[in-house]
């Protein structure tokens, strides 16, 4: 078990970070409500409904940035957001929506570079751009920060705040203090009280 | 939690289906892709037959649909590899999970980009290696039907046990070991259609046993794999 009697509410325009160690469950929690895992016990509600693992109403509405950047090397960053958006919703990304997201993070430079000239942190923001040209009600951030200098941090605040003022959801993980108002959940609090050699007596 | 609804255009199941096939069938014949890898190894493996068996003519014409079907399965086996593996390692299946399109749709849509990049052009170019191998002459027309009936499971199959191995370093062994037993009916029944036509008989039965492991495939193939695939997402 990695958490338990864990349980919060979100609500539009809400921003929930959760803290803690290494392993203390900030990415399971994530990917958990991704759908990439299993819940063992307890539920996980939108409105009235019970969300499903591989449901399309939950795929419909969440975005997820994971550590890996999900990029395709051979290329270019226009071709991968062209590529991912037609994955995530069966239609093409308009150039000056995909113009504006690249400008987010000062890639518009970069945009028909092929990836696998790109650096860790260019990568990196080439990852959080989906961010900004996917529309989704709910984001989950897996550690948005690591590597990024302090524009870039700014311009991810901003994006992060002009989300949840249209009445977004925000789900970050996060060691670092991003600067945009929101609760937050320490997962020390959850950490399961009972150890493995007691479990099994 | 409530929602507030953003997306302003409905998804297109069809554009996602058709936007994954062609962003496949694309990476595949980029750098580093599959589709020319497993082509030369198919013109090379075939090759080799007539330099180490010797230049009777009887002798190639004899093994010749089973030397073409058998390269062609090892062929598209080497390309299996890479067929869930590149997505797992640059975390792209975490996307493809949350596509709408639902993960069975997803390997199905995979499934079909891996048979156009990389199988059709085995098919299309077996004509050629068949010349090299003095293939008899009425047998040509039924080597290319068995391989376009047969071939579809091939990559069927293949893609259950490439989403079985999918998390597991060096992978291409247990893949062959996983699959190439399950490719033993495909193979019978295929090259059972070519000699039928080679000895002038009727190839029909074959062919229909071929077309029925094909489909038999298609059912279970797609499911299967997203099935395995989501284990490998945990």
């Amino acid at each position: 078990m990695v958490f338990e009697r864990l349980s919060f509410t979100l609500d539009p325009g809400e921003l929930l970070y959760l803290r803690g160690k290494n392993g203390s469950g900030k990415s399971t929690l994530l990917r958990l409500i991704a759908g990439y895992l299993r819940i063992h016990g307890g539920t996980l509600m939108v409105g009235d409904d019970a969300w499903w693992r591989g449901d399309a109403a939950l795929s419909e509405a969440l975005i997820y940035a994971g550590h890996d950047n999900a990029l395709k090397p051979v290329l270019t960053l226009r071709e991968n957001a062209r590529e991912l958006t037609r994955l995530m919703t069966g239609h093409a990304v308009g150039d000056v929506a995909l113009a504006d997201a690249a400008d987010v993070f000062g890639l518009t430079g970069l945009l028909d570079q092929p990836v696998r000239y790109f650096s860790s942190g260019q990568r990196h923001r080439s990852n959080l751009m989906r961010f900004a040209y996917l529309k989704r009600p709910l984001w989950l951030m897996d550690e948005p920060t690591v590597g990024l200098d302090t524009e870039n941090r700014e311009a991810l605040a901003g994006l992060m705040r002009a989300h949840l003022d249209a009445g977004g959801m925000i789900i970050a993980a996060t060691h670092d203090p991003i600067g945009v108002e929101g609760a937050m959940i320490d997962m020390r609090d959850y950490q399961p009280k009972v150890s493995l050699e007691e479990a099994w007596l | 939690m409530t929602m507030a609804p953003q997306s302003t255009q409905d998804t297109s199941l069809s554009g996602i289906f058709f936007g994954i096939v062609k962003r496949d069938v694309r990476l595949a014949w980029s750098q580093g892709g599959t589709g020319t890898m497993a082509l030369s190894f198919f013109l090379i493996a075939v090759t080799l037959f007539p330099f180490g068996v010797g230049p009777e003519p009887q002798i190639l014409a004899r093994i010749a649909p089973g030397v073409i079907w058998v390269v062609a399965l090892l062929a598209c086996l080497i390309s299996l590899d890479r067929l869930y593996q590149a997505d797992f390692e640059d975390g792209s299946l975490d996307d493809l999970a949350l596509s709408p399109l639902g993960l069975t749709g997803v390997a199905a849509a995979k499934i079909l980009a891996h048979w156009v990049s990389t199988v059709l052009p085995l098919v299309v170019i077996s004509p050629v290696l068949g010349m090299l191998m003095n293939l008899p002459d009425g047998a040509y027309g039924t080597l290319l039907i068995s391989l376009l009936v047969g071939t579809p499971a091939l990559s069927l199959i293949g893609s259950m046990g490439a989403a079985l191995t999918v998390s597991v370093r060096r992978g291409g062994v247990l893949l062959s070991l996983l699959v190439l037993p399950l490719y033993v009916p495909t193979l019978i029944f295929a090259v059972g259609a070519v000699d039928a036509t080679a000895g002038l008989v009727d190839p029909t039965q074959p062919l229909a046993l071929l077309g029925a492991a094909s489909l038999l495939a298609l059912v279970i193939g797609p499911f299967v794999s997203a099935q395995a695939l989501r284990l490998s997402l945990e």
